[in-house]
């Protein structure tokens, strides 16, 4: 790939996240000066003042990379969305909010004025005026414009078209630095870069793939909570010791950091290569090992996971077949 | 590449064509799904018929079409018809997609316009789901020549006999000490009288003789597992405490025997036997089996009467339950029925009022070789009834009990009356419904009852009790009955009243049926594979059903259903091996993290995990494609061949019309 005019450019975003996906590339360590000796930033709000409206005065396509992280929770992240898509050559989903809506997207449970409620009018917040957002205002200067919130999260792919998906709450490091030197080499046109639409960053199985531990044949009596096992052996698969562990539907590539420190898996790193709905496949896992004769049963075990869309969706209830899927949106 | 695709909508006479414009799909199919590959749609009268078949080959190879949908029935009837006709036209079968039309269009609605927008839906679907289907071919496996009959009654007697005659070998497995069943309880049959021991005994004797025979009584099923043409059968073979090899029958033991037990099974409690018995004279075989639960010496820890005096040192009091394993290739359930618990109808009064008699006790009473040596008498032993009530339907017909007619019971009414009226003379009422007596000469029966005087009174009993209200009711049950013939109540004094029970499914119908992989209905008889055209089939290949397991029926019926389920068995055993359905579980070795959550699930055991590969396997001759491992896999790594995530999705797709070109 030939760059004209000086060192390509890259660019990155946030829209509904926490920073954690900010954090991770800062926390490649000296990696980061790769990036700064291959690119020219153009645009990283987290790290450099910009304005938007430089990013609208660019051309088409001239930025070469643009890492998109979170979701499209209101009008100012759609409107970014489609900026940086028109502006970039190759846009990357990064990080679950952007891949499949992540934390945010739980909030898909619940219509707009809950969450504006909750926010605003619960027993932490003293709001005693009832005072609620509203996207326009007028002041002495003129009218103020504050962005509106849509009906749902929707991940990056929902919107825009995206080139590839980077997962991971937030990615590993050694994998953003590894992604980092694959643009590099095909910059440099010593790689190629791999077919649109593909996962980059990740492996191609599941966290079990990575995970240490021992593995038999399952029967579940019981489910519960990490800290409710004490102790929990070290050695064996956690989902046999009856801790709901997503590890087995979960893409690999985070060399199971949390079922190797102990912790079950989360399933930050979103579904595995085969899984079209990741919570679907993860209920009908855990329902098929449970150890049950009576309907009754099923259901005490059943109830040992008090939250199954927080267990099964967490990350993943934005981008799932189920909810908020991308052809539900054509339809106005 | 781009598929070409046949649309043939089918019309079943008017069963589709009266409920869904046909024409207007297969025009629709034609111009709306043309970009999807249809090259030709057609509507025709009847698509299984053989014009209609040929309409799809020629098609096939006139037009060179890749893919088939056929709009018609469900899959269960035809999908093996027109599968068939592709292969016949050069096309792999299982390019060819069922999208029914009927059972789930024409015959669940009633507006033509909405049953045609879903045939079109459903039609859209099929086609959008073929174009993902893939050539499949079918795998051989032989066919192990064993079977395996369960239940020895006289449905699972002639079918052992049956194949056995035909040079195979049967393992015939009864629960009882004896073959034999409830036949072997019964005095009489209807409607020729036949002694019902006369007619049974010798095949009896013929099973348990038989060299292809391997007669296990005092036996259980306990497990099984693998597929048409070869399943492994464990039977528990209960301890008998005898050894059989020494043993003779002389019944010196029985005779011995100090311990005198209720016969709650064979005499229905209206007799005793000994703790060390056979249940009958004739039983076959005729090793007696020890009643642990009343033996002294198991009890008391001694006495040991029967070791004593046996001639042939048979008694073994250290025998222990046996797990026997077998391979067969077919196997035929012929479990049987429970008799309806006549305490359930409490307003009869059976089990409180002593001289009202269920069916089974009034066979034993009857019976020549029953407790009373075939006298007809109350309850005290000794009394002969002058005016007997029988009362039909009792738990059948009934929406508080079964809904069903238990068939046998009219004639089974008729026969009491007419031995009750030759061996006493005593004045009979039946009490029925309606009378069903729809079988040869069955109604020339009735027709001689009602010569012989019994008398008949239409309408369901009330209530029977002893509660006298004239002076004529004193010391008599009374009948408390609707007449609709006459349009008045009765109240009817009898000395005796039998209840005609009607059958139930065992009562472990349903966990037998879960054993052996065949469903039961509503009502818990076990479901044949289709209700008129092939009731003996289950639709588990390789297991047959016959006699009362499938629903009540009369003796006749029984027997011919165990010959047809030989003849069904000879035929899978006479092929030699058998085509499995390619319709299997596969596992992508590169998804597969060795999660081993699918280990445990597989019921044909066809899962196996290999540990240095840290990936599960399928054996696709053990696979039968039941999809439970498919759904488990939480990484997708498993797919069911046929019902591909590409498959189903797309077929979704086509039945929301996502697929229609945009306008």
């Amino acid at each position: 790939m030939t760059v004209n005019g000086g060192k390509p450019k890259f660019a990155m975003y946030w829209a509904a996240s926490c920073g954690g996906c900010e954090i991770a590339v800062l926390n490649t360590h000296e990696k980061i000066l790769d990036v700064d000796a291959n690119f020219d930033v153009v645009f990283w709000p987290v790290a450099m003042d910009a304005k938007y409206k430089d990013v609208e005065a660019m051309e088409d396509g001239s930025i070469l990379l643009t890492l998109f992280n979170g979701g499209i929770r209101n009008d100012e992240n759609e409107h970014l969305a489609k900026l940086l898509r028109q502006k970039s050559k190759i846009l990357v989903a990064f990080g679950s909010c952007a891949c499949e809506g992540c934390i945010p997207g739980l909030a898909n449970l619940s219509p707009v004025g809950d969450i504006v409620h909750t926010a605003y009018n619960t027993i932490t917040t003293d709001n005693p005026n009832e005072i609620y957002p509203r996207a326009t205002y007028d002041v002495p200067e003129g009218e103020l414009h504050i962005p509106t919130l849509a009906k749902v999260l929707r991940p990056l792919e929902q919107v825009v078209d995206v080139d590839y998906f980077m997962p991971g709450c937030p990615p590993e490091s050694h994998q953003i630095a590894a992604v980092i030197d694959l643009v590099i080499k095909v910059v440099k046109g010593e790689a190629e870069l791999p077919p649109k639409g593909t996962v980059i960053g990740a492996g191609d199985s599941t966290v079990c793939d990575e995970c240490p531990r021992a593995r038999n044949v399952k029967s579940i009596k019981e489910f519960k909570r990490i800290q409710d096992i004490a102790p929990v052996d070290p050695d064996l698969c956690l989902l046999e010791q009856g801790i709901p562990c997503n590890g087995p539907a979960t893409r690999s590539g985070c060399d199971a950091r949390c079922p190797g420190a102990g912790a079950q898996c989360i399933g930050c790193y979103g579904p595995a290569e085969g899984v079209m709905d990741y919570g679907a496949r993860l209920i009908t896992a855990f329902s098929s090992v449970i150890d049950a004769t009576t309907p009754e049963e099923i259901d005490r075990i059943l109830d040992g996971i008090p939250d199954p869309t927080g267990q099964v969706y967490r990350f993943n209830l934005a981008g799932s077949l189920l909810k908020a899927n991308r052809d539900a949106w054509k339809v106005k | 590449m781009t598929e070409r695709i046949g649309v043939y909508v089918c019309h079943c006479g008017s069963n589709i064509a009266g409920t869904v414009d046909v024409v207007d799909v297969a025009n629709w199919a034609a111009e709306k799904l043309g970009h999807q590959g249809v090259v030709i749609a057609r509507d025709y009268k009847f698509m299984c018929s053989s014009p209609g078949q040929e309409l799809i080959e020629k098609d096939i190879k006139e037009l060179g079409l890749t893919r088939v949908v056929v709009a018609a029935c469900s899959p269960h009837l035809h999908e093996k018809t027109f599968r068939t006709a592709a292969k016949n036209a050069g096309l792999n079968p299982y390019l060819v997609e069922l999208a029914s039309i009927r059972e789930q269009v024409s015959w669940v609605h009633s507006d033509k316009a909405v049953a045609t927008a879903k045939s079109k839906a459903v039609v859209s679907g099929a086609v959008s789901r073929v174009i993902e289907n893939a050539p499949l071919e079918e795998i051989k496996v032989p066919i192990n020549p064993n079977t395996l009959v369960v239940g020895g009654g006289i449905a699972g007697i002639q079918a052992a006999l049956e194949i056995a005659n035909a040079g195979f070998r049967v393992y015939l497995v009864e629960r009882e000490p004896s073959i034999g069943g409830h036949m072997a309880q019964f005095d009489k049959t209807f409607p020729t009288l036949d002694c019902s021991a006369c007619i049974l005994t010798p095949r009896m004797v013929e099973a348990g003789t038989h060299p292809n025979i391997t007669l296990l009584t005092w036996s259980e099923v306990v497990n099984v597992a693998g597929y048409v043409g070869n399943f492994n059968v464990t039977i528990k073979k209960k301890a008998r405490f005898i050894n059989e090899e020494l043993c003779t029958g002389c019944g010196i033991c029985q005779e011995k025997c100090p311990k005198k037990v209720v016969d709650d099974v064979y005499e229905a409690g209206l007799g005793y036997r000994k703790a060390v018995y056979t249940p009958f004279a004739q039983a076959v075989p005729n090793f007696p089996v020890m009643d642990k639960e009343n033996c002294t010496y198991f009890i008391k820890g001694t006495c040991k009467a029967c070791e004593k005096f046996c001639p042939t040192n048979a008694i073994d009091f250290n025998q222990q339950d046996e797990l026997i394993n077998i391979d067969v290739g077919n196997i035929v359930l012929a479990t049987g029925y429970d008799l309806f618990d006549a305490r359930r109808v409490s307003n009869y009064g059976y089990g409180r009022l002593p001289n009202v008699f269920t069916s089974i006790e009034f066979e034993r009473l009857s019976n020549a070789a029953g407790p009373t040596s075939g006298n007809i008498v109350l309850r005290d032993g000794k009394t002969v009834p002058k005016s007997v009530g029988i009362i039909h339907c009792v738990g059948s017909r009934d929406r508080n009990f079964n809904n069903y007619c238990s068939v046998i019971c009219c004639m089974q009414g008729l026969k009491f009356a007419h031995l009750v009226h030759e061996r006493t003379g005593a004045t009979v009422y039946n009490f029925y419904i309606d009378m069903r007596t729809a079988y040869k000469t069955y109604d020339e029966f009735y027709q001689r009852v009602l010569e012989e005087g019994t008398l008949f009174v239409r309408g369901k009993v009330a209530e029977v009790t002893d509660a006298a209200r004239y002076s004529n009711e004193k010391g008599k049950l009374i009948i408390q009955t609707e007449d609709t013939l006459a349009g008045k109540q009765r109240r009817i004094p009898v000395d005796m009243v039998i209840l005609s029970s009607g059958l139930q499914p065992r009562h472990d119908a349903k966990e037998v049926g879960k054993m052996f992989g065949i469903s039961c209905s509503t009502d818990g008889w076990f479901t044949e594979r289709h209700p008129k055209l092939d009731p003996v089939a289950t639709m588990t290949e390789g297991v047959f059903i016959v006699g009362c397991a499938q629903g009540p029926k009369d003796i006749p019926s029984s027997v011919a259903q165990g010959a047809a389920a030989s003849a069904r068995v000879l035929d899978k055993i006479l092929q030699k091996e058998v085509a499995l359905e390619p319709i299997k579980a596969t596992i992508n070795k590169e998804m597969c993290s060795g999660c081993r959550i699918c280990n445990g699930l597989c019921p044909f055991n066809a899962i196996a995990f290999l540990a240095d590969d840290n990936v599960s396997e399928i054996n696709p001759a053990l696979c039968q494609g039941c999809g439970t491992c498919v759904a488990a896999c939480p990484a997708g790594a498993i797919s069911g061949m046929g019902f591909s995530d590409e498959q189903i999705i797309a077929q979704i797709d086509g039945l929301l019309l996502r697929n229609l070109e945009p306008a």
